[in-house]
C-alpha cells in the first residue's frame, strides 16, 4: 500500500484532494462556474465569440411548455434533449430517428411523445441537474460522428476530452461509448478512455472501468493508433475555450461532426481524473511546467506551442515495461 | 503561507479547548473518565397551568422517602411565588403562593437522586395503621368480591400470599364472570385500577395503599407509575397490580403516599404536570462544589447542567453530531468511499441510536428497497419530480405504520421506534439512488447506498462510545479540538485510500502488446 502510494507520488498521478485544493480552488472562481454550469450560457459565449456549437433547436423553460416540443424539433428528424445544469453525462436523451409518430432513442428503443414529455418534465424537476434546482431542457442538434470511430463506439456520441489548464491544453482523451455505458461518454458510466498523444493526435492506450485494456469490449477491434483527423485545429479550439471562461482547469469535450467538423458539447469546471489513467502517465509533470512557464502567452496558439514543447522534451514513454 | 495560517489557527484553537479543559478539571474537579464519577438521577416536574388573576395557591405532592433512593438535592423554580415546604398528612407537600399571577405558569421542582448505598432493611411502620373495615358493597359486586376473596382465601397462607394470589386472579388472561364484573373495563395500568384493588382488599380487612413512582430511565416524557402496597401488621410490602409479583420496578423512586391528589391549584385552570429524568454522572467533589463555585461563575457557567433537564437530554444527542460528521468526513477525504449526500449517515446514524444497530439496519434496508420498488413503478406512471417524492414519502410513512402495528402484534416492542427514524431523510435517500440506479447502473447504486450505511453504522458506534459521550457533555469546548482537526483535514491533498486502487494501472499496468504509439 505505502510503496504504491510511493510509486503514484513518483507517477506525478494527482489525487481528488489534490485536484480540489490544489487546482479548482485557486484557478476556478466560483462565479464563473455559472458560465460552465449553464449550457444555455455556454452555447451563447461560444457563438459570440465564433465558436462552434451543436445548433439549439429549442429552449423549454416549463412544464406547460414541455409538450411544445414536437413543435420545435419539426423538420428535425433527430435531436438532443440535454439539462441546461446536467452533469456526468446525465439525462440526455438522444433521438436517432423517427417512425410514425414514435422517436427512436440511441440504444434503439422507440418512446411515444408521452415519453419523451416526461423526460422533459424530469429535467425541468431538476432530477438531473446539480444540487436538484429546477432546470431548462436544451433541445438542440444531434450530432453524426465522423465515421473514424465508428468502429469503435458502441451506439452513442464519441467524444474528445481535453484538460486545459491556464489556457494550455495538457492532456487529452478520446471517450468511446460502450454497451455497460449504455451510449454515454462518461468514464465512470463504463465508457472507454483512450489516452491521445498531444504532440500526433493518434490514441495510445484504453482504459475501462479503471483497467487497462487493449481491445474495445463490445467489438474486440484495437483502440491504439486511432489517428484522429483535425487534431491540431482540435487543440487549437480546446485552447480558445479559455477566453470564454477563463478557469484555469477546465475540461473541452469536443466531438467531431461528420459535416460541420470539431463542435464544442460542453465545457467542464471539475474535470475528473481518469484522464490520467487513460494516459498512463500522472498529471503533475505537465501542470508543473505549465506552471512554470507563466506568464503564459495570450494568443491560443502560442499556448498550444508550451505544450509541444512540454511533450517534445519528455523522453520516457507513458507506458512503463 | 496559507498552511501556516491554517496550521497556527488550528493549534490556537485547541490550545484554547485545552486550557479551558485543564481549568475545569483543575478548579472545578472534573473528572475525565466516565468511571470516576457516580451516576445522578435528575427527576424534573414541571407544573403547567394557565392563571386566572387571582391570588394562586399551587400545592404539589413532592417525595419524602424514595424508597431505593436518597435525595441528593431539590430545587425549586418559581419566579414570582412564595414557596413552603412542609408535611402534611405524612405527605411531603410543596407550597407556591401568589397574590396575583397572569396568563401561562411554570414552576419547575428538580430532584437529584442516588441509588441507596446497600440494602436498608424495609421500612418498619412506627405506628400500625387500623385493619381496613369491609365496605358494603353493592350487588352484583358484593358478590362477585366475596365469591373471588373465598377462592383464595383456601389457598393461602399469609396477608402477602393472599394478596398476590388474588392479584393474579384478577388479572387472569381468561376471566370469569366474576371478575369481569370487579375489573368492569377498568384500564390495568392506571390509578383508578389501584383503587379498585385497595377497595376489594378491604373486603377481606386488608390495609393497602397506592403509591406512586417515577421509573427512573432516561426519558424526555416519563409519567408516574402508579404501584399498590399492603400492610401484614409489621410493615408494608409492594405489589405490581397488573401481575401480583411482589416488590418494586427496577429503579422505582416513590413519589408518593396515598391516593391524594398530586396536585391541587386554586385560582388556575388547565393544569398538567410533566416529568422527565435524565442521568448524568457527578464526582463526590463536585457535589461539595456545585454550591461553592459562586466564585468561580463564569467557569461554571460553561457546564450543561445549568439547562433544564429534556434540553440537557437534547444536548447529549447534539454534541455528538460532530463525531458523527468526523467519520464522514475522514471516510470522505481519506478513504474516498462514496455516500448519497454529505450529512445523511449523520441522520441515520442518529436514527440507530433510537432503534438499536441490527433493527435500524434491518429497517434501513427493509424501506429503502420497498420505497426503491414502488418508485421503480411510479417512473412508469410518469408522475412531476415534486409530487413523485412525495408519493415515496407516504409510502415510507405507511411501510413504518404497518411494521409498527406488525411487531405489536408479534409483541415485539422494537417496533415503536421506528417512529423516529427520519422518513424525509429515506425518502430522499430513495429518490437519489434511483436516480444514481437509472444513470449509473445497479452497481453503482448499490455501491453509494452501502457505503452511506457503513458510513452510518460506524458512525453510530462512535457517537454510542460512553467515554466520548461523556467528554463532550462535561466539557463542551472540545469540539474545539475537533474543530482543529477539521481545519487539517481541509488542508489534506494527499491520496484518498480508494485512489490508490483507482490509479493502481498507471504504475502497475501489465506490459501492453496493443501499443502501437512509437
Amino acid at each position: 500500500m505505502l510503496s504504491r502510494i510511493r510509486k503514484l507520488k513518483a507517477a506525478g498521478v494527482v489525487g481528488i484532494n489534490n485536484r480540489n485544493r490544489g487546482y479548482i480552488m485557486p484557478h476556478n472562481p466560483r462565479a464563473l462556474y455559472a458560465r460552465v454550469d449553464d449550457k444555455v450560457e455556454t452555447k451563447r459565449l461560444a457563438i459570440a465569440a465564433g465558436i462552434a456549437v451543436p445548433q439549439l433547436y429549442g429552449l423549454i423553460h416549463a412544464v406547460r411548455e414541455a409538450k411544445d416540443f414536437e413543435r420545435m424539433v419539426e423538420g428535425h428528424k433527430d435531436f438532443v434533449i440535454k439539462p441546461a445544469h446536467g452533469s456526468g453525462g446525465k439525462g440526455i436523451l438522444v433521438i436517432t430517428d423517427r417512425r410514425r409518430d414514435m422517436y427512436i432513442k440511441g440504444d434503439g428503443h422507440a418512446l411515444t411523445a408521452a415519453e419523451v414529455q416526461h423526460h422533459i418534465e424530469n429535467v425541468l424537476g431538476g432530477v438531473y441537474s446539480l444540487g436538484g434546482q429546477p432546470d431548462q431542457a436544451i433541445i438542440e442538434y444531434r450530432v453524426k460522428f465522423d465515421r473514424v470511430f465508428e468502429a469503435v463506439s458502441y451506439r452513442g456520441v464519441p467524444d474528445i476530452r481535453v484538460l486545459v489548464y491556464r489556457g494550455v491544453p495538457a492532456m487529452a482523451m478520446l471517450r468511446l461509448p460502450t454497451r455497460s455505458s449504455d451510449g454515454r461518454a462518461n468514464l465512470h458510466q463504463g465508457a472507454v478512455g483512450a489516452g491521445i498523444d498531444m504532440l500526433t493526435g493518434a490514441t495510445t492506450l484504453a482504459v475501462c472501468r479503471n483497467h487497462r485494456i487493449d481491445e474495445h469490449p463490445d467489438f474486440g477491434t484495437p483502440l491504439g493508433g486511432l489517428q484522429i483527423p483535425g487534431w491540431p485545429e482540435l487543440l487549437l479550439l480546446a485552447a480558445r475555450c479559455q477566453d470564454l471562461a477563463p478557469l484555469g482547469y477546465l475540461g473541452v469535450d469536443m466531438v467531431l461532426d461528420a459535416e460541420l467538423g470539431p463542435l464544442i458539447l460542453e465545457l467542464n469546471a471539475r474535470p475528473g481524473l481518469g484522464i490520467q489513467i487513460a494516459n498512463g502517465r500522472g498529471l503533475r509533470g505537465v501542470l508543473n511546467y505549465i506552471d512554470a512557464a507563466a506568464p503564459l502567452p495570450t494568443d491560443a496558439g502560442a499556448r498550444v506551442a508550451v505544450m509541444r514543447a512540454y511533450y517534445e522534451g519528455l523522453e520516457t514513454d507513458p507506458v512503463p515495461l | 503561507m496559507k498552511r501556516l495560517q491554517a496550521t497556527i489557527l488550528a493549534l490556537l484553537v485547541t490550545a484554547a479547548a485545552l486550557a479551558l479543559m485543564y481549568a475545569k478539571i483543575t478548579r472545578l474537579g472534573l473528572p475525565l473518565l466516565p468511571n470516576q464519577l457516580e451516576q445522578v438521577w435528575l427527576v424534573e416536574a414541571k407544573i403547567e397551568f394557565n392563571a386566572s388573576r387571582h391570588a394562586t395557591v399551587v400545592d404539589f405532592d413532592i417525595p419524602d422517602k424514595l424508597g431505593a433512593f436518597v435525595r441528593l438535592d431539590e430545587y425549586f423554580i418559581s419566579r414570582g411565588y412564595g414557596l413552603n415546604v412542609g408535611i402534611r398528612d405524612h405527605d411531603r407537600r410543596a407550597e407556591w403562593s401568589t397574590r396575583q399571577a397572569r396568563g401561562a405558569q411554570r414552576l419547575y421542582y428538580r430532584l437529584e437522586a442516588v441509588p441507596q448505598s446497600e440494602d436498608e432493611p424495609p421500612e418498619m411502620s412506627r405506628h400500625v395503621p387500623a385493619a381496613a373495615a369491609a365496605p358494603v358493597y353493592e350487588e352484583p359486586l358484593a358478590s362477585a368480591i366475596a365469591d373471588t376473596l373465598g377462592d383464595v382465601r383456601d389457598e393461602s397462607a399469609n396477608v402477602f400470599t393472599f394478596v398476590s394470589q388474588t392479584l393474579v386472579k384478577l388479572n387472569a388472561l381468561a376471566p370469569n364472570d366474576n371478575i369481569m364484573i370487579i375489573r368492569s373495563n377498568i384500564d390495568r395500568d392506571s390509578e383508578v385500577w389501584v383503587e379498585r384493588l385497595i377497595y376489594v382488599l378491604a373486603g377481606a380487612n386488608i390495609t393497602a395503599r397506592m403509591v406512586r413512582g417515577v421509573i427512573l430511565e432516561d426519558n424526555a416524557n416519563q409519567h408516574l407509575t402508579p404501584w399498590l402496597e399492603v400492610h401484614n401488621g409489621t410493615r408494608w410490602e409492594g405489589f405490581d397490580p397488573q401481575t401480583g409479583n411482589r416488590g418494586y420496578p427496577e429503579n422505582f423512586l416513590r413519589w408518593s403516599v396515598g391516593g391524594e391528589p398530586l396536585l391541587n391549584i386554586e385560582g388556575g385552570r388547565n393544569y398538567s404536570v410533566a416529568f422527565s429524568v435524565s442521568r448524568y454522572a457527578k464526582s463526590p467533589t463536585m457535589v461539595a462544589r456545585a454550591r461553592g463555585v459562586a466564585n468561580d461563575t463564569l467557569l461554571a457557567s460553561t457546564m450543561l447542567f445549568n439547562l433544564p433537564v429534556n434540553t440537557q437530554n437534547v444536548y447529549r444527542v447534539l454534541l455528538m453530531v460532530p463525531f458523527g460528521a468526523l467519520v464522514v468526513a475522514f471516510m470522505r477525504t481519506i478513504v474516498g468511499l462514496p455516500t448519497l449526500g454529505t450529512f445523511m449517515p449523520i441522520l441515520v446514524a442518529i436514527a440507530f441510536r433510537e432503534t438499536e444497530l441490527a433493527w435500524g439496519i434491518a429497517l434501513f434496508v427493509l424501506i429503502t428497497t420497498s420505497g426503491l420498488s414502488l418508485r421503480f413503478y411510479l417512473e412508469r406512471l410518469q408522475l412531476l419530480l415534486v409530487p413523485r417524492l412525495c408519493s415515496v414519502l407516504v409510502l415510507v410513512v405507511l411501510l413504518m405504520t404497518v411494521i409498527s402495528l406488525v411487531c405489536a402484534r408479534l409483541g415485539i416492542d422494537k417496533g415503536f421506534s421506528i417512529a423516529l427514524f427520519p422518513i424525509v431523510i429515506l425518502t430522499m435517500v430513495i429518490e437519489r439512488m434511483s436516480v444514481i440506479w437509472e444513470e449509473s447502473g445497479p452497481g453503482q447504486a448499490l455501491k453509494e447506498g452501502m457505503g452511506s450505511l457503513s458510513v452510518a453504522i460506524l458512525g453510530y458506534l462512535v457517537m454510542k462510545n460512553e467515554y466520548l459521550t461523556h467528554l463532550v457533555f462535561l466539557f463542551p469546548e472540545s469540539l474545539l479540538i475537533l474543530l482543529a482537526v477539521f481545519i487539517l483535514m481541509g488542508r489534506y491533498t494527499g491520496y484518498r485510500l480508494l485512489e490508490v486502487a483507482r490509479f493502481k494501472d498507471i504504475v502497475e499496468a501489465p506490459a501492453s502488446d496493443a501499443k502501437s504509439n512509437p
